[in-house]
């Protein structure tokens, strides 16, 4: 129980984030009026994103310093994390845009750079897929995923924010230092991060283990067969 | 820093020399690429035959700079993929990987290079020339060839391990170089328009600041690949 502290801290976070994102107060905008709820869901799955894929770039780098299978497993494990958490990112972003800018994509500048981040990590699936040699698969796929990962940080964190875009926090548009007036909506919105960023790490060691004992499996047959 | 350089130089020129031989031997590849990039802008030519004026600025800019990614990757992509499995055990037992990826490096800069200058005559030849700051074009085509080679010489390596490697490269890549290609697009745009020079000097810094931030990943990340 000690161990798992943070697993219970995730839960009780993310029930009180659903609880507290559906019937706290919120500031009345045109507009964006009751859509500014996806605050809480929609913002934290990109931050849960960012911090999956970053782990997952750690333990590429572990890996490629130390050749020990369990990091290509760290890394795989959070890399598959950090894409769903992604898409979850960016199936919440469009129904918020229906709502707010009238047709689910509108081509904005923001919404460009995710749908290529969410490619560079295609592209690294279907990379693991198409090499056969283990040992092999481990060290490309962890070199293309540091490299991937260092071209995708201009992509989504430096050319949006030079071009003009509809996304609140950018352009004029009333971004995150509008809830200034309001810091109700912080005392959901971080408890909101953290508690999807642990959950995405709680579902990253399952998939480690589940993998570890898949491995292990295949080994005993390899055993048998011998 | 004086000694690295003399101790090196010339094994990286004796490398670059042996990849310019090379590709000067293979005739048929160097005329290959030649007429892949005459053919696409014909291409060009006779669908916009009849409407010239639907070349604006930036559908000029962006199928310059498209033309100029595919016959790049294709180019690029046979720097690992077309080498003998023989011959790559030879140059690991001679030379280290660090010098082999630079004199890769500054050959498919080279390449690059004159690949998008042709590109560039051809597109004045068959369809127009809307520049009006040249100088800040060559700036560009210079910064963009150096991000091409960049990016896409380590992806090559990746790539020339792998199955279906011809497939992989173009899907590796095109993520990557994205947002080299979306600064492109913007700075050409600048420069067809005649806007002053100073109005895209945020993306010609940004374009140079992701260029040596992939060549130096490219360079430490290259001995791991080179290892298998």
């Amino acid at each position: 129980m000690k161990k798992n502290w943070w697993k219970v801290l995730s839960i009780v976070l993310l029930i009180y984030t659903v609880i507290g994102g559906f019937l706290f107060n919120v500031p009345r905008l045109t507009i964006v009026n009751e859509t500014i709820r996806a605050l809480y869901f929609h913002v934290p799955m990109w931050f849960g994103m960012v911090f999956m894929f970053l782990a997952s770039t750690y333990h590429a780098v572990l890996y490629l310093r130390k050749s020990q299978t369990i990091y290509d497993n760290y890394s795989n494990s959070f890399a598959t994390v950090g894409l769903f958490l992604g898409l979850l990112g960016i199936v919440t972003g469009m129904i918020w845009a229906n709502y707010t800018w009238g047709s689910p994509w509108h081509g904005d500048p923001k919404q460009n750079g995710a749908a290529i981040a969410l490619l560079v990590y295609f592209a690294y699936f279907i990379l693991r897929g198409s090499i056969t040699n283990n040992e092999q698969k481990a060290r490309l796929s962890a070199v293309y995923n540091i490299f991937a990962f260092t071209a995708m940080v201009p992509l989504i964190f430096i050319i949006p924010r030079m071009t003009s875009s509809m996304h609140p926090g950018s352009g004029g548009n009333p971004g995150f230092n509008m809830y200034d007036l309001d810091s109700k909506m912080r005392m959901v919105f971080y408890p909101a991060v953290i508690g999807w960023s642990l959950m995405g790490r709680w579902v990253a060691t399952v998939l480690i283990r589940i993998q570890i004992v898949k491995e292990k499996i295949e080994d005993l047959e390899d055993e048998q067969v011998q | 820093m004086y000694n690295f350089l003399k101790k090196n130089l010339g094994k990286i020129n004796t490398l670059i020399f042996k990849e310019f031989t090379l590709e000067l031997r293979r005739k048929s590849v160097f005329s290959g690429l030649a007429l892949y990039l005459i053919s696409t802008v014909f291409i060009y030519y006779l669908t916009f035959n009849l409407r010239q004026n639907l070349i604006s600025p930036l559908v000029w800019s962006a199928l310059f700079w498209i033309t100029v990614l595919f016959s790049s990757i294709n180019t690029i992509a046979k720097s690992f993929i077309g080498e003998k499995k023989g011959q790559e055990i030879y140059f690991y037992s001679l030379i280290s990987p660090e010098r082999i990826i630079i004199s890769k490096l500054v050959y498919n800069f080279l390449l690059c290079l004159v690949l998008s200058c042709a590109g560039f005559l051809l597109f004045v030849l068959f369809i127009s020339n809307p520049l009006s700051d040249s100088g800040m074009f060559l700036v560009t085509i210079l910064l963009v060839s150096w991000g091409f080679s960049s990016s896409l010489t380590l992806l090559s390596g990746i790539a020339s391990k792998a199955n279906n490697s011809n497939v992989l490269m173009t899907v590796l890549s095109f993520p990557v170089v994205i947002s080299i290609l979306l600064l492109a697009i913007k700075i050409t745009k600048n420069c067809i328009d005649g806007l002053e020079s100073y109005s895209s000097y945020d993306e010609l810094i940004t374009l140079l600041a992701i260029n040596c931030l992939v060549t130096a990943v490219s360079y430490l990340l290259f001995p791991y690949i080179w290892r298998s």
